[in-house]
């Protein structure tokens, strides 16, 4: 098992024609199970055509009729990407995993606010993600799977290479990964650092979870919380935040990375997932080794 | 992206927000003439820089004549204005606002943002005007009224007007209040603002609701539906280091520091700065390459990192994707002989053709320090930048 998708998920490449998401549709369907996970691509202009043996329809829609699938994956340009987004929520797919970067917020809002009146079942993840890998099984998104290696330790991170630099420490100790999942950086955005806790905390297959997260907003405190009401003990949990030493006010490459209004400090978070169990560290080079410490 | 306080009044008045009337001015001539055309007896001459807590430092000045106008244009044009958000070095004043006195009866506060727990527009609002907002949230909270906007619908009647009366509106200026605060929230939707704030919203002694003033910041991500809000940019007021770097699409962050940092992705970039405090040192710089590194981009953000006479070292932390470790490697070395690299260079990588890009360091004949991971790496440039 493993959380979000698998072996058996399907999917559909929503700016499949994109230098982007040619380049990143071809890696992934040449990891693990991807020739038979990545059945379908999407654009209106090029339906009947195909891109790497992978039929393009002119719709999700379409798309899920022909080929039954589940999950998309999403790198269509920032002012696009909203509206592909509610394509595929529309379309009723499982989940949709949102890579694009440098979304309009103002877009996220009208799109978020419009999933939960529809009462839309989809599941986001993103935008502005890595995406999500379930190793040697599958994997969605921008992440060099090389890194990944299969097992029982599950990671969530708001940063890309961050992620990466986490299950590079765990492989390096031989403590493989359940499912890694990148949540993304923008202030306005899909799955949260609880709901994947929740999903790990739930999953049989996963033993302990890292969460990585940086300054800015209150998600990481949010699951913090969380997990001490809900689930102290029951796994364990670790932690890094990103960002002790950045100053308030500046934006520090993603756009939810922001101190504002004294709130959202990493000193903050650390230290409200401290009284929550959740064991931390100051230095990002020893994640995994903490990890390791609580097993 | 941030602008000046008179052109979110400009902004403003267009979604039918009331301001005092003025006029921006770049000279004392200019100032002096805004006033005379401006009439009245009370002229507030403002200081236009980005940073807010303009009054305490003296860039905000009442004149009751002509000649006080001419004497404040002059002291505060030219100044180098310190306040709270400028940093000691202070910031330049090169433009000011003259506007009309106003008669203030009561100093009220109101403020949008994008809450990230509801993922909705948030109004707040005091009757604590004119005060540090953050003070009063600190201390009086239930002072601050919140309403969480519909997307869909926007600021109803009913919200607008329960708020208004909750800070104090008197009934006669309810329906004015109400023009302010949904004009403040339909200009904030639709020039995809980040931040809208008026502290203070002033009642007049003849019961008007007016924006004393104004601060707006915008989504750089929608910047590309709004040319009339580019144009309002102002490179004086941004460091020169981080326009430069948005040239070859790096984002740069100028700190205080002596120890330049290269990252590939913000998370990694800030951890890396983390690391480097953790053992005893500051970061110079905030620098993400971003995912699609090239040689060229590499040597723009050493350049950039050199010009800060502070760097007395550089520490470069790569984690290696889709972005291959030999490529970055060949950047780095390109970059340290185009500019003559001088201070102590230390390279950590780590992914996708580490063994190459380790190589390619090797063999350059570069005295580049090598890091087995950030923590190695982090002590090694210390330890190099102290020796």
């Amino acid at each position: 098992m493993s959380i979000l998708i698998n072996k058996n998920t399907r999917v559909v490449t929503q700016g499949i024609t994109g230098k982007t998401g040619q380049f990143h549709t071809k890696m992934s369907k040449e990891y693990a199970n991807g020739a038979n996970c990545y059945v379908a691509g999407v654009n209106p202009k090029k339906a009947g055509e195909s891109y790497e043996g992978i039929p393009i329809f002119a719709s999700v829609k379409e798309a899920k009729k022909q080929t039954g699938v589940n999950t998309s994956v999403i790198y269509v340009p920032p002012p696009f990407a909203a509206a592909a987004i509610w394509e595929a929520v529309e379309a009723e797919l499982d989940l949709v995993i949102c890579i694009t970067e440098g979304i309009p917020v103002r877009d996220m809002v009208e799109l978020k606010d419009k999933m939960r009146k529809s009462g839309a079942r989809t599941v986001l993840c993103g935008p502005n993600c890595p995406g999500i890998i379930t190793p040697d099984e599958i994997k969605i998104g921008i992440m060099p799977g090389h890194i990944h290696m299969k097992g029982r330790i599950g990671v969530v991170s708001r940063s890309g290479t961050l992620t990466y630099e986490a299950v590079g420490q765990l492989s390096d100790l031989r403590l493989g990964q359940s499912t890694a999942v990148g949540i993304g950086g923008d202030p306005v955005n899909g799955l949260k650092h609880k709901d994947v806790l929740e999903l790990f905390m739930n999953d049989p297959d996963t033993d302990a979870v890292i969460m990585i997260g940086e300054i800015g907003g209150s998600d990481e405190e949010a699951a913090a919380e969380w997990y001490a009401r809900e689930c102290r003990n029951k796994k364990p949990v670790v932690g890094f935040i990103a960002g002790v030493t950045a100053p308030a006010g500046k934006r520090m490459g993603h756009a939810g990375a922001i101190i504002s209004g004294g709130k959202g400090t990493a000193q903050e978070k650390l230290a409200v997932m401290e009284a929550s169990g959740i064991k931390t560290t100051k230095n990002p080079a020893e994640m995994g080794k903490l990890l390791k410490s609580v097993l | 992206m941030k602008i000046h306080e008179y052109q979110g009044k400009e902004i403003l008045r267009k979604f039918g927000v009331a301001t005092p009337r003025g006029k921006a001015c770049f000279s004392v001539d200019e100032a002096v003439k805004a006033a005379g055309e401006l009439g009245g007896k009370v002229w507030v001459v403002k200081a236009q820089i980005h940073a807010g807590g303009r009054g305490k430092g003296g860039g905000v000045k009442v004149a009751k004549s002509m000649d006080e106008v001419r004497q404040y244009a002059g002291q505060i044009l030219g100044m180098q204005l310190k306040t709270h958000q400028t940093g000691p070095e202070g910031q330049k004043v090169r433009r000011l606002l003259v506007e009309e006195g106003a008669d203030i009866r009561k100093e009220l506060y109101v403020g949008m943002v994008v809450d990230r727990v509801t993922q909705k527009v948030c109004l707040m609002a005091s009757s604590e005007g004119g005060m540090d907002i953050e003070e009063v949230a600190a201390h009086t909270p239930e002072k601050i009224h919140k309403v969480f906007v519909d997307p869909a619908t926007g600021l109803k009647d009913g919200e607008a007007d329960d708020v208004a009366r909750k800070i104090g509106v008197p009934d006669a200026s309810v329906a004015q209040a109400r023009a302010v605060l949904q004009g403040l929230y339909k200009a904030f939707w639709e020039t995809d603002a980040s931040l809208a704030e008026i502290n203070p919203l002033i009642l007049t002694g003849d019961g008007k609701v007016v924006a004393l003033d104004a601060k707006m910041n915008f989504d750089a991500n929608a910047l590309f539906r709004h040319e009339d809000i580019v144009a309002m940019r102002d490179l004086d007021e941004e460091d020169p280091a981080e326009i430069e770097a948005s040239k070859f699409d790096l984002s740069y962050i100028s700190l205080d520091g002596n120890i330049g940092c290269l990252v590939n992705g913000a998370g990694l970039a800030m951890a890396t700065m983390d690391t480097i405090k953790l053992f005893g040192a500051e970061p110079a710089n905030f620098l993400d390459v971003g995912g699609g590194a090239t040689t060229e981009k590499v040597t723009e953000a050493f350049k950039l990192m050199l010009a800060n006479p502070k760097v007395k070292g550089i520490l470069v932390n790569i984690f290696g994707g889709i972005m291959k470790c030999d490529t970055i490697a060949t950047g780095v070395v390109a970059a340290a002989r185009e500019v003559h690299l001088s201070v102590p260079l230390v390279v950590r990588m780590r992914g996708t053709n580490e063994d190459i890009g380790k190589q390619i360091l090797r063999d350059s004949g570069l005295p580049i320090i090598s890091a087995s991971d950030m923590a190695d790496a982090a002590q090694k440039i210390v330890a190099a930048v102290s020796a």
